[in-house]
């Protein structure tokens, strides 16, 4: 006697995962694009623009809402690129790392940006403000190198020292 | 009593590109210079005229005689601003930066701009803009025309999709105007309209250009396309990476709805089109037609076996139009003025213009609208102005990753489908990517490998196992480890995934390899191991 039976150990999230914050901002999600036609990217967009990422806790909830498999969400979310699986830094700087940026010195300056962060791609530097992601054409193909802050500001003919100047900013 | 003057009308661009390089910062201190020595503009924010050497680029519209015209000053950054007041640009005032009307500009005025007419010159969110500039003519005639008219004129033009496949647009749709609509026996009439708008090779940025200044034009364009093949949905699927481009078009579709041009009876026509914006999520295989249409049902982005065609079977498994940006956009001056106008441009089977972007290490990047024909040099030297580094041009990408290296005894290549085939190039998105003399082609035809390694969406084996084998292989040559049979290897390889793979990605990465091993053989030689 004494010894109660074990559950099978199970690593895969369960919704209890969820942090409240984080099961209101699915839900919210859910209510407004699950009705959708094609609606999975809309609202893996919807969580990752709410919470910074997509928690593989939230995967469960979504495939109930839309009647797929886990398995089937968790394929879509580790397909695309965009999608991240652990909480980014304050901020994401995506590094353009294609053919016109590297005819203006874009591998020079992706070399000095992993040093001075001390991350690899997708890593976050020590102190939490900067992840770093590449990026395969930002669309400034004319003006690079080109990296592009928080999904919405684009920067220019970016130099090392620009780099280190923009990302002094984020670490204040 | 005095005459209050009009407001002073000032043009900056609201462009990516333009921001990127402060056009945001030149804009509010116009504003605040504006105000403190009281002078009253009229701030409008424009798309960019792709002249990026100039940006921020600053236009004043100048009365004189009557008439309006716009005198530009660029670049002007943001420190610049009070001295452009001092100098009294809102006369046209003389200044360092001033260079005069644009439209006069020899790197303007030589081109053919029909796409881009309006692009940088009006507020891309104003529907009445856009109408008082032309816009919504080549829909008005169309809601004139049936379906089988609308085609027609689109097949007459001679426009190809200009997203790299040039398939003939005209033929396209006349597939979807004729697919049944009931072939899965539910008798379901649903067709849609899908604009592919992942815009991912490098060295391309026509489409997000035209979606950030001119939105509204491919609101029309899939408006038109919609009525020629009996569909009533459209979706824009738009790359994560543009997120200036989506506030653009979804603020011009607000207003197109606002104004009756979208929606159930569009302007009293009793005619109905919706339409919104879908994101992508960083897939660069997504810009495949087939993939582009699982991810917008939600799923992984995996390419279809093909056929079935998208026109038969495309969304939903509905018959759908699968068009890009610039193909779309080109539809309303088709209508406007007429298939002959369109087709009088270009040469041979290559009809109208191309947008080309002029990318990468060049003085004078950009947006070029010509006719087909123009040769690569003109474009390199007369538009380009040569390397930005001012060191030799050396080798030139055209059409994206997948596109051949050229070597400069190719630059007189014109401009045209067929001409680049005949080379064994591309000319894909008409993107333009230069690279002086420092670049290691090597290093060039390994990243083209590992880009597709990391792209590629899995499904067919060429694909996935090649692109790595790929990487690995050039690795070798490059450490000098058994050159000979590695470049065997290589061009086994390359044959297996140019022959063997679902689609482009798979199919097209050898080309950058090879050419740039068959033009540029002397940085895969042997002494480069020995260095």
């Amino acid at each position: 006697m004494g010894d109660t039976p074990q559950p099978p150990h199970d690593p895969s999230p369960h919704d209890g995962d969820m942090t409240l914050g984080q099961r209101a901002a699915v839900d919210a999600v859910l209510a407004l694009h699950r009705a959708r036609p094609g609606a999975l990217l809309p609202i893996l967009h919807g969580i990752q623009d709410a919470l910074g990422w997509v928690p593989p806790a939230a995967l469960p909830t979504v495939a109930r809402a839309l009647d797929l498999g886990r398995a089937e969400v968790h394929g879509v979310v580790s397909f695309y690129h965009h999608f991240r699986n652990t909480p980014p830094g304050r901020h994401v700087v995506r590094l353009c790392r294609a053919e016109a940026c590297q005819a203006l010195g874009a591998r020079a300056l992706e070399a000095h940006a992993l040093r001075t962060l001390g991350v690899d791609w997708h890593g976050t530097s020590a102190d939490g403000a900067v992840t770093l992601e590449p990026a395969y054409c930002l669309g400034n193909c004319g003006c690079g190198p080109s990296l592009l802050v928080d999904e919405d500001e684009l920067h220019a003919r970016v130099t090392p020292a620009a780099f280190d100047a923009l990302v002094a900013g984020m670490r204040r | 009593m005095s005459v209050v003057a009009p407001p002073l009308r000032v043009y900056v661009s609201r462009d990516a590109s333009a921001l990127a390089l402060g056009a945001e910062a030149t804009a509010r201190a116009i504003e605040v210079v504006a105000r403190e020595r009281g002078i009253a503009i009229d701030l409008v924010r424009t798309g960019s005229r792709g002249l990026f050497w100039l940006e921020p680029l600053v236009e004043v519209e100048v009365v004189a005689g009557g008439t309006a015209t716009r005198v530009g000053y660029g670049p002007v950054a943001a420190n610049e601003v009070a001295g452009l007041f001092d100098a009294g640009f809102g006369n046209a005032g003389a200044h360092p930066a001033r260079v005069g009307a644009i439209e006069s500009l020899d790197w303007f005025a030589r081109q053919d701009r029909l796409c881009f007419a309006r692009v940088g010159t009006t507020d891309p969110l104003s529907v009445a803009d856009y109408v008082a500039h032309g816009g919504y003519r080549g829909l008005h005639n169309a809601l004139a025309m049936d379906g089988a008219g609308i085609v027609a004129a689109v097949t007459a033009s001679g426009l190809r999709g200009r997203g790299g496949a040039a398939f003939p647009t005209g033929i396209k749709w006349k597939t979807v105007l004729d697919a049944p609509t009931s072939a899965d026996g539910a008798g379901s009439p649903t067709k849609y309209v899908v604009c592919n708008a992942d815009e991912g090779d490098s060295g391309t940025f026509s489409d997000r250009m035209l979606m950030e200044g001119d939105p509204l034009c491919l609101v029309e364009g899939m408006t038109i396309a919609g009525f020629a093949v009996g569909a009533t949905q459209g979706y824009i699927y738009l790359r994560s990476e543009y997120p200036h481009a989506r506030r653009a078009l979804e603020a011009a579709i607000a207003n197109a709805y606002a104004a009756g041009w979208l929606g159930a009876d569009i302007r009293g026509s009793g005619r109905r089109f919706d339409l919104e914006v879908r994101l992508g999520a960083g897939a660069y295989i997504c810009g495949e037609e087939t993939a582009l249409l699982e991810s917008l049902e939600g799923k992984r982005g995996q390419v279809r076996f093909k056929p079935p065609l998208p026109a038969i079977k495309g969304l939903f498994g509905r018959p759908t139009v699968v068009n890009n940006v610039i193909s779309l956009a080109s539809v309303p001056l088709i209508l406007d003025r007429g298939a002959d106008y369109y087709r009088d441009y270009g040469v041979g089977r290559s009809r109208g213009t191309l947008p080309i972007q002029l990318a990468g290490n060049l003085k004078r990047t950009g947006l070029v609208e010509k006719a087909f024909g123009t040769t690569l040099r003109e474009l390199l030297y007369d538009y380009g102005g040569g390397s930005y580094s001012g060191r030799p041009i050396r080798a030139v990408q055209v059409g994206g990753p997948l596109g051949a290296y050229l070597p400069e005894s190719q630059f007189d290549t014109p401009l045209d489908y067929e001409a680049f085939a005949a080379i064994g190039a591309m000319l894909g998105h008409g993107g333009i990517v230069a690279f002086d003399d420092g670049v290691d082609m090597l290093e060039q035809a390994r990243y083209a490998m590992a880009f597709c390694a990391v792209e590629s969406c899995g499904k067919c084996t060429p694909c996935r196992i090649g692109s790595t084998r790929g990487v690995e292989v050039l690795e070798r040559i490059g450490a000098g480890i058994e050159r000979a049979k590695n470049l065997a290897l290589l061009d086994d390889l390359c044959e297996t995934m140019r022959h063997g793979s679902l689609c482009a990605l798979g199919g097209l990465t050898p080309d950058p390899v090879a050419s740039a091993l068959r033009h540029f053989g002397e940085d895969f030689a042997p002494s480069r191991g020995k260095v």
